[in-house]
């Protein structure tokens, strides 16, 4: 049980270091043991602008930024008009009191004006240290952590920088000490240090777990971060990284990479995305195993860059043209996409198809806390029928010599999974072709178009997956089995899903339970459709506007949700927009509802 | 601009090792190629065979990657390893295919329509890099398997289906936009000169780096201007006339040359600069392609990066 829950909240522009003061933070309540989530509203400017970070953390389980600020520090007078209206009774507000105007907060309130200009000397841009030096102090914290993190941020810049933002620090640390009041609890250490990772280092470090040996991409917010993670890594793990001239680029070399035998990936964003679509076709036809990530963003076209959304989910369902099998995976939080990669990219290898991952900006530009011993890079690697030329040399090949037609690449299998032989293996030579082919590879597009084969080849192809569905865990209910209501969500939104139904519980006396989906294709289309049918009211909560996996949840069961939660103004949900969304469906008001941010950001 | 001197212009004729097992028919493909008869894209399917067989390549060794459009069935009847992709895309599926495998040779080939146009981008930046690639372009100046419509090498003026009152478009020269691109080797070749085309292509294929041979690849069926009797009295071959490749501004002069005379041979190449693959060290520690590679990391490397995290 917590016995503390709290959040951090900075706000000001870019530029002024918000960053890397939640960085600080956060890596400060990491090493306490704390649980912790992160989220950075943020705009598509380098300098200027509105940024709001929330750091939430607590000694419990943290799945979403939750639906309060504790402490907050307005590092401008636009962050400030824009927040504090929102602060309750209990919570503190700690700002440079030279310089910002707070206006009138609400009742309980605590305003903590800092002397900035005396506790940071001359360093202008320190105010957010001094006042990291104030949070800790009213939160019960020492200081010396902040000190030992403080010197790894600065260590590059040298003893002096790093001394001289320790004395900052300490500053701000000792006038919160004497002038303001401190909460009613002390932040407590945990037994286990955590270490924190955003969804994109997630991605990228799953990558590395499922031996990826080339990564291609071309940036795109928000999911830039895999590039810069990968690329960073790339010489000391064995890694080729490209920047390629754009997404249809990447993709295309992501496949002649994959064809070659390596574990081959790329991430992008929803734009970069429907470039590639045309190639993620291709790697279905010529049966070369990929991974690409969309991470969502509020679209279409260039759409909200550096907001979230869950609108892609019909692009990547129907991404390039014709029928063709592919994977679609949506994991729920920066572990589960660490996770879901090696698993997914040895189901690619084993169906030979490319497996297209749904993440979003929540998740994969948050930042999580996670047990660094659930972060195993030890995976289980299965490459199904990869035939490579270790071990498998020029003579002792079983197939042998030149012109050799025994080998066929598209065997028509049972299981339609054929043996494939990558450039380079003696005597398996064919070619990889997108025009339809017979078993050899050889076309039959243009001379030698026949139907019986192209019924074939098509159903070998579509065979593949009917093994799939057994390879994959199942969606379970999570919470009470005779529940008022089913809450229903996929990819990003699990966790704040299951902290809105805990309230439903515990503060509003509603019994709820949850149904998280997180593999959509395949889908689990009986056990899904076994446990709503038993729901007495199913809600559907997703980021976008039409109920994209509403209405792809009944094209796969023929089930109708009784409702709706749907929110696409480019902010995650908060818990209370859900409970307070339920609450209003349960009374019979709506059958579908779209809460409202209420702070512009 | 200066280059490493190139005394001799032609590559050698004779081949680099002795073919033991090795004879031409080796590289003869399943399939008799479907083109037009009499069209320019046969020299080029055996002269590119021959050019294999004299280096001694063995037909698993090089991996010929295409596009789409009539010359990008070539991969089809030639016996290596082939890939035949998406329209316009047989350079960056190559560049993958190359880095994951970069003991492989790899031959890219592919119509003007599908390289200069809808994979122009992808032709600029694959030329920047330098991957060591052979780019064999069947230019016919038309798109031939659309049944003729107007291509970015089409002359200014001509008709097409597409362009009934004549092209009022400017062509690529895709000579000098391959020099100042970044391409190291860069040629022309015609179809009707096959054992020249031979010559180049094995250039082509030894040299190191990006290499374009664009072939003067006469559609006899759609293209009425540019054709076999128009191009043999203009085509000259450079390495007759004592050009010299290393010499940039030459190279650009003569790549612009067209009209009575129109140059073909080697027109520009330079070996001071390392490829691609070259300035990876990922590829150069040992361990063999990246495609071939065992999976995962040690206990020590994945130690390191949690620890960055804490």
């Amino acid at each position: 049980m917590a016995t503390v829950d709290f959040a951090v909240g900075i706000g000001g522009e870019n530029g002024q270091g918000i960053a890397s003061t939640g960085d600080i933070l956060a890596r400060i309540f990491a090493r306490r043991g704390l649980n912790l989530n992160a989220y950075n509203a943020y705009q598509s400017i380098i300098r200027g602008g509105h940024t709001f970070l929330t750091i939430r953390a607590s000694d419990g389980p943290v799945r979403s930024m939750g639906d309060k600020v504790d402490v907050l520090i307005p590092l401008n007078q636009d962050s400030m008009d824009r927040h504090l209206r929102l602060m309750k009774a209990g919570s503190c507000v700690l700002y440079d009191g030279d310089k910002l105007k707070p206006g009138t907060p609400a009742a309980g309130v605590q305003l903590c004006p800092m002397p900035m200009k005396d506790l940071v000397k001359a360093n202008k841009l320190a105010a957010n240290t001094a006042a990291l030096g104030a949070t800790l102090q009213m939160l019960g914290i020492e200081s010396e952590p902040l000190e030992a993190v403080i010197a790894r941020q600065f260590k590059k810049k040298g003893d002096a920088v790093v001394a001289e933002n320790v004395g900052i620090a300490r500053a701000g640390y000792d006038y919160a000490a004497k002038s303001f009041k401190s909460f009613p609890f002390k932040v407590p250490t945990c037994p286990k240090p955590q270490a924190i990772v955003t969804g994109n280092q997630a991605t990228a470090m799953g990558g590395v777990a499922a031996g990826v040996k080339f990564y291609a991409a071309y940036p795109m917010s928000p999911s830039t971060g895999v590039l810069m993670w990968m690329a960073q890594h790339a010489r000391q793990l064995g890694i080729m990284v490209r920047q390629v001239e754009d997404e249809i680029g990447v993709m295309n070399m992501v496949i002649g990479a994959g064809h070659t035998g390596c574990r081959a990936m790329c991430a992008t964003s929803g734009g970069g995305f429907a470039l590639m679509s045309e190639a993620i076709g291709m790697a279905g036809m010529i049966e070369t195993p990929v991974v690409c990530v969309d991470v969502q963003r509020a679209g279409p076209a260039t759409g909200v860059p550096t907001k979230t959304e869950q609108g892609d989910l019909w692009q990547v369902l129907g991404a390039g043209q014709g029928d063709y099998p592919r994977l679609i995976v949506a994991p729920s939080s920066q572990l589960d996409l660490f996770t879901t990669i090696p698993e997914l990219f040895n189901l690619c290898d084993k169906y030979q198809c490319p497996g297209l991952v749904l993440a979003d900006l929540l998740i994969s530009e948050g930042t999580a806390s996670v047990d660094p011993a659930d972060l195993n890079f030890n995976v289980k690697i299965d490459r199904g029928e990869l035939i490579l030329p270790n071990g498998n040399g020029e003579t002792e090949n079983p197939f042998g010599g030149y012109n050799d037609n025994a080998y066929l690449r598209y065997k028509n299998t049972e299981s339609g999974i054929s043996p494939r032989a990558v450039p380079g293996v003696p005597g398996h030579i064919h070619i990889a072709a997108t025009d339809e082919h017979d078993e050899d590879g050889t076309l039959i597009s243009d001379e030698f178009t026949n139907p019986t084969k192209r019924r074939m080849m098509v159903e070998k192809r579509a065979r593949k997956m009917q093994s799939a569905l057994a390879q994959i865990v199942p969606p379970k209910v999570v919470g009470p089995e005779n529940a008022q209501v089913t809450l229903v969500g996929w990819g990003s939104t699990e966790g704040v899903i299951r902290e809105a139904v805990e309230k439903l519980a515990g503060e509003e006396g509603v019994v709820a339970n949850q149904l998280h989906i997180k593999w959509v294709v395949p889908f689990h289309t009986e056990e899904v459709t076994r446990i709503l049918s038993r729901s007495k009211r199913v809600i559907i909560v997703e980021n976008n506007y039409s109920g994209q996996f509403a209405r792809y949840l009944r094209s796969e069961t023929g089930f109708a949700a009784h409702g709706h939660i749907r929110k696409y103004d480019g902010e995650p949900f908060m818990p209370h927009h859900i409970v307070n969304a339920v609450k209003e469906q349960l009374a019979g008001k709506e059958q579908i509802s779209a809460p409202v941010h209420e702070v512009i950001v | 601009m200066s280059t490493a001197v190139e005394t001799a212009p032609l590559p050698p004729a004779t081949p680099t090792v002795v073919p033991g097992e090795l004879s031409k028919d080796t590289y003869k493909g399943k399939i008799h190629p479907d083109w037009c008869p009499g069209c320019g894209d046969f020299s080029v399917l055996s002269a590119l065979q021959t050019a294999l067989f004299e280096l001694g390549l063995k037909p698993h060794q090089v991996l010929v990657v295409s596009g789409i459009g009539c010359s990008s069935n070539l991969p089809g009847f030639i016996n290596t390893y082939g890939m035949h992709t998406l329209h316009g895309r047989s350079l960056a599926v190559a560049t993958g295919a190359k880095l994951g495998n970069h003991e492989l040779k790899v031959i890219c080939t592919g119509g003007d329509g599908d390289g200069y146009g809808i994979g122009g981008n992808h032709f600029v930046h694959t030329m920047r890099r330098n991957v060591d690639l052979t780019y064999i372009v069947m230019d016919n100046q038309i798109y031939g398997l659309t049944t003729g419509q107007v291509s970015p090498t089409s002359v200014k003026g001509m008709k097409t289906k597409s362009t009934p009152h004549g092209s009022v478009e400017n062509p690529i020269n895709p000579i000098p936009m391959a020099i100042v691109g970044g391409a190291t080797y860069v040629a022309r070749a015609f179809s009707g000169k096959q054992k020249h085309l031979v010559e180049i292509l094995k250039g082509a294929i030894q040299h190191k780096g990006f290499a374009l041979v664009d072939v003067f690849s006469p559609c006899v069926t759609y293209n009425k201007d540019n054709t076999y009797q128009w191009f043999n009295p203009r085509v000259k071959i450079l390495e007759e006339q004592g050009h010299d490749p290393s010499n940039f501004n030459k190279a650009i002069e003569r790549g612009y040359q067209w009209g009575e005379e129109i140059p073909i041979g080697l027109f520009w190449k330079r070996t001071d600069l390392p490829s691609l693959e070259d300035q990876e060290p990922v590829l150069h520690d040992g361990d063999g392609p990246l495609g071939y590679r065992k999976l995962g990391i040690t206990k020590e490397q994945s130690d390191a990066l949690i620890k960055e995290l804490l």
